[in-house]
């Protein structure tokens, strides 16, 4: 690695440049205190992902603490999975959900990650070994974290039904998404998913247009009108899609939605333009709307949260200095200033206690525990999320991550679901 | 002249095809094997995260399954219905405006700094990015838009009107828009070489403006006008981006189709949706050079 001084070109009068540079470079690489290969070959690490997850702070802090950069590779959800399967080789470590592992893993193109090498291994949260908040179990219908989070063996291309050594995801952030709503043109209470078909909201509506994630809101719209109880909606029979896709076709030929929506940023124009009152929305929009002055609600409701949960994945073939790398940043990751950060958006970090090291007690006590905020909320930039004396959406962490209902899937009739949703698309 | 353009397309001379040798190749590898490969991937198998080689019709069945009945239209040709809808719509519009704009720019405007000004204004639509320009129509469309609110303010209409944004009409807006451009350069460049002398002896000879128009500078323009044709017609077939944000992804489009399936990896299916649009497109070019011969008229 460090490139040895060869006596001969040491001794020659004429690479007096080179020595001096040389012995610059050494010098430098003593005073910074970082060892000589940091400063000699600079190791970048590509990190695939969606842009959510991608935050500019977190990849400079882990530069700041150990040299090694980070290079973000921003692309939809879909594609994470895609680029997992076609080109395994364009990325040194994946951010993807858990739901596209059934997709992946049959590949071999992660390999198992070594808990023997994360430090915290055993202080990730039961939600993902165990399927457990706080020793109660929660809804495990669709693509549950437990399901697919351990490997049989470290090259293994299947799924362990127990805890092994070989983890296929480290968690990184995990969330239980629900229905954003704007309080102040609704005016009245909303408690349930059934809302979201309410002929009330009539044109104002709207449903993300991401198949295997809009099938399960739909789902829970349909067991919330008590049209029918599925056995999983998380693996749902053709039957059983072709009910829950006429379910949405009525819908909209009724003219229940005023748009679909697919990317972040126009759930967000839709809701705070008000051309949308009631619609499908992730954590960080809702937030988003919020920080232009306009109200809107996270709102829980009494069937439940559907769940998702993202993780760091390791591409088999990696080795040598990357890996050694890589291992290193998911160590930092869940080391808590990266937890700490993430809470404070709204998500839930993986390993809990050391995220709670590195945060106010009164953050923790707002973001976690439900409580009252005691100082004004603010967001990791500085500006002020919430007033002093609000309380969180949905309650505390046992309250929103004990109420998963189901979580984001991919089913086994996944290509017939997809035709089908295509089909609710033209109508 | 008889004479160089006779050596031009000599079909054994050598210097012609290493002229044409590079743009050939380029061809070659980066259009016609990709096609070929699209070709041969639809008719493979493929599960949840792999291309099987096969043979098989599946994926031409599954896209057409259900596509016999007449009363309740299947979902590819009730999408490629619609697309084709907004195909038509687009082109008739694109070509009265095209023609008119490029009718002003050709015969009104004498100063050809005036006509390079005026074209530059032409082209603000692609100033700015797509995803953009799109979201910019809602504050102007939408229930709270400054159309809705000036109509309601002037007292014209008691409730926003809905059908100004995420609708049919948003997306045919939205279209027209972008490709216009499209229609006018082609059409303005074949209008540019009519000789003017033409135009006179219309009119000494007794022709009415509309007469003019429609009996010397329409005839004349005919390879403008179809080569606009084919550039909009081909372009708003494969355009889902726009149909997807101004229809609120509401209305289908073959192109989002098929973006959806390859998301999902779906390629076989997805490529055997890319050929049978190919085949529809190259078809509507070829009933388009019926009418017009192209390489005569250039």
């Amino acid at each position: 690695m460090t490139e040895p001084i060869r006596p001969a070109e040491t001794a020659a009068p004429k690479s007096e440049n080179r020595r001096t540079l040389i012995k610059c470079v050494t010098a430098a690489g003593v005073v910074t205190g970082f060892p000589y290969v940091h400063a000699q070959e600079k190791v970048v690490l590509r990190y695939l992902g969606t842009a959510v997850n991608q935050d500019k702070a977190i990849g400079d802090k882990f530069k700041a603490d150990t040299g090694i950069e980070i290079q973000y590779i921003p692309v939809t959800t879909d594609d994470v999975t895609k680029r997992a399967v076609t080109a395994p080789n364009s990325f040194d470590l994946i951010d993807t959900e858990y739901f596209s592992l059934k997709k992946i893993i049959p590949t071999g193109n992660l390999m198992g990650i070594d808990t023997k090498r994360i430090k915290n291994a055993d202080k990730i949260t039961s939600l993902f070994t165990k399927g457990e908040v706080n020793g109660k179990k929660v809804g495990d219908q669709g693509t549950a974290p437990k399901k697919v989070m351990f490997l049989e063996g470290g090259k293994s291309k299947a799924f362990a039904k127990s805890p092994t050594q070989y983890m296929t995801l480290i968690p990184t952030t995990y969330n239980a998404d629900t229905l954003g709503i704007r309080p102040d043109l609704i005016k009245r209470p909303i408690d349930s998913w059934k809302e979201l078909l309410n002929p009330e909201f009539k044109g104002k509506a709207s449903i993300l247009n991401i198949p295997s994630i809009g099938i399960m809101d739909a789902a829970m719209v349909v067991e919330a009108m008590g049209i029918y109880k599925y056995p999983d909606k998380g693996n749902m029979t053709k039957k059983e899609i072709d009910l829950t896709i006429k379910t949405l076709i009525d819908a909209k030929k009724a003219g229940q939605f005023r748009s679909l929506w697919k990317d972040f940023n126009e759930s967000v124009n839709l809701m705070a333009s008000g051309e949308v009152v009631i619609q499908s929305m992730w954590s960080p929009a809702v937030t988003k709307v919020r920080s232009q002055g306009i109200a809107c609600t996270y709102q829980p409701l009494k069937e439940g949260y559907r769940a998702w949960a993202a993780g760091f994945g390791l591409p088999s073939t990696l080795a040598g200095k990357k890996q050694d790398a890589a291992y290193e940043f998911i160590n930092w990751f869940l080391d808590g200033w990266a937890g700490a950060y993430l809470n404070r958006q709204g998500y839930y970090s993986a390993v809990l206690e050391t995220a709670q090291a590195k945060m106010e007690p009164y953050e923790w006590a707002y973001w976690m525990e439900g409580k009252p905020a005691e100082k004004d909320i603010k967001a990791p930039d500085g500006s002020v999320l919430e007033k002093a004396g609000k309380v969180r959406d949905g309650g505390s962490y046992n309250d929103r991550m004990g109420g998963i209902a189901c979580w984001n899937a991919v089913m086994d009739e996944n290509n017939y679901m997809v035709q089908k949703w295509n089909e609710f698309v033209a109508a | 002249m008889e004479r160089v353009r006779r050596s031009l397309i000599e079909p054994n001379s050598l210097p012609a095809w290493v002229q044409a040798g590079p743009f050939a190749l380029v061809f070659l590898f980066f259009f016609i094997v990709p096609l070929v490969l699209i070709v041969a991937v639809s008719f493979w198998d493929f599960n949840e995260y792999e291309l099987l080689p096969a043979f098989t019709p599946k994926n031409y069945l599954q896209i057409f399954e259900g596509c016999s009945k007449v009363d309740d239209l299947c979902t590819t040709v009730r999408t490629y219905l619609s697309t084709l809808k907004f195909c038509g719509l687009v082109w008739l519009v694109t070509l009265v405006l095209g023609f008119a704009v490029a009718y002003f720019l050709a015969f009104h405007i004498r100063s050809s700094n005036t006509q390079t000004l005026l074209f530059i204004v032409c082209t603000i639509p692609f100033w700015t990015s797509n995803v953009i320009r799109m979201i910019s129509w809602v504050p102007l469309l939408g229930r709270n838009g400054l159309i809705n609110k000036g109509l309601i303010g002037a007292g014209l209409v008691d409730k926003p009107i809905e059908w100004l944004l995420f609708s049919d009409f948003s997306v045919v807006l939205a279209l027209v828009h972008l490709y216009t451009l499209f229609m006018i350069v082609p059409i303005f460049n074949s209008m540019m070489r009519i000789d003017r002398s033409l135009l006179e002896a219309a009119r000494d000879a007794g022709a009415s403006g509309w007469q003019t128009l429609w009996n010397v500078v329409v005839p004349l323009s005919r390879s403008g006008i179809l080569i606009g044709s084919i550039f909009v017609i081909t372009i708003v077939m494969g355009d889902f981006v726009t149909i997807g944000v101004m229809g609120g992804q509401q209305i289908a489009s073959v192109g989002k189709m098929i973006q959806v399936q390859t998301s999902y990896l779906q390629f076989p299916i997805a490529a055997a949706n890319a050929v049978i649009l190919l085949a529809l497109v190259l078809m509507i070019i070829w009933a388009l050079t019926r009418l017009v011969d192209i390489r005569r008229e250039l």
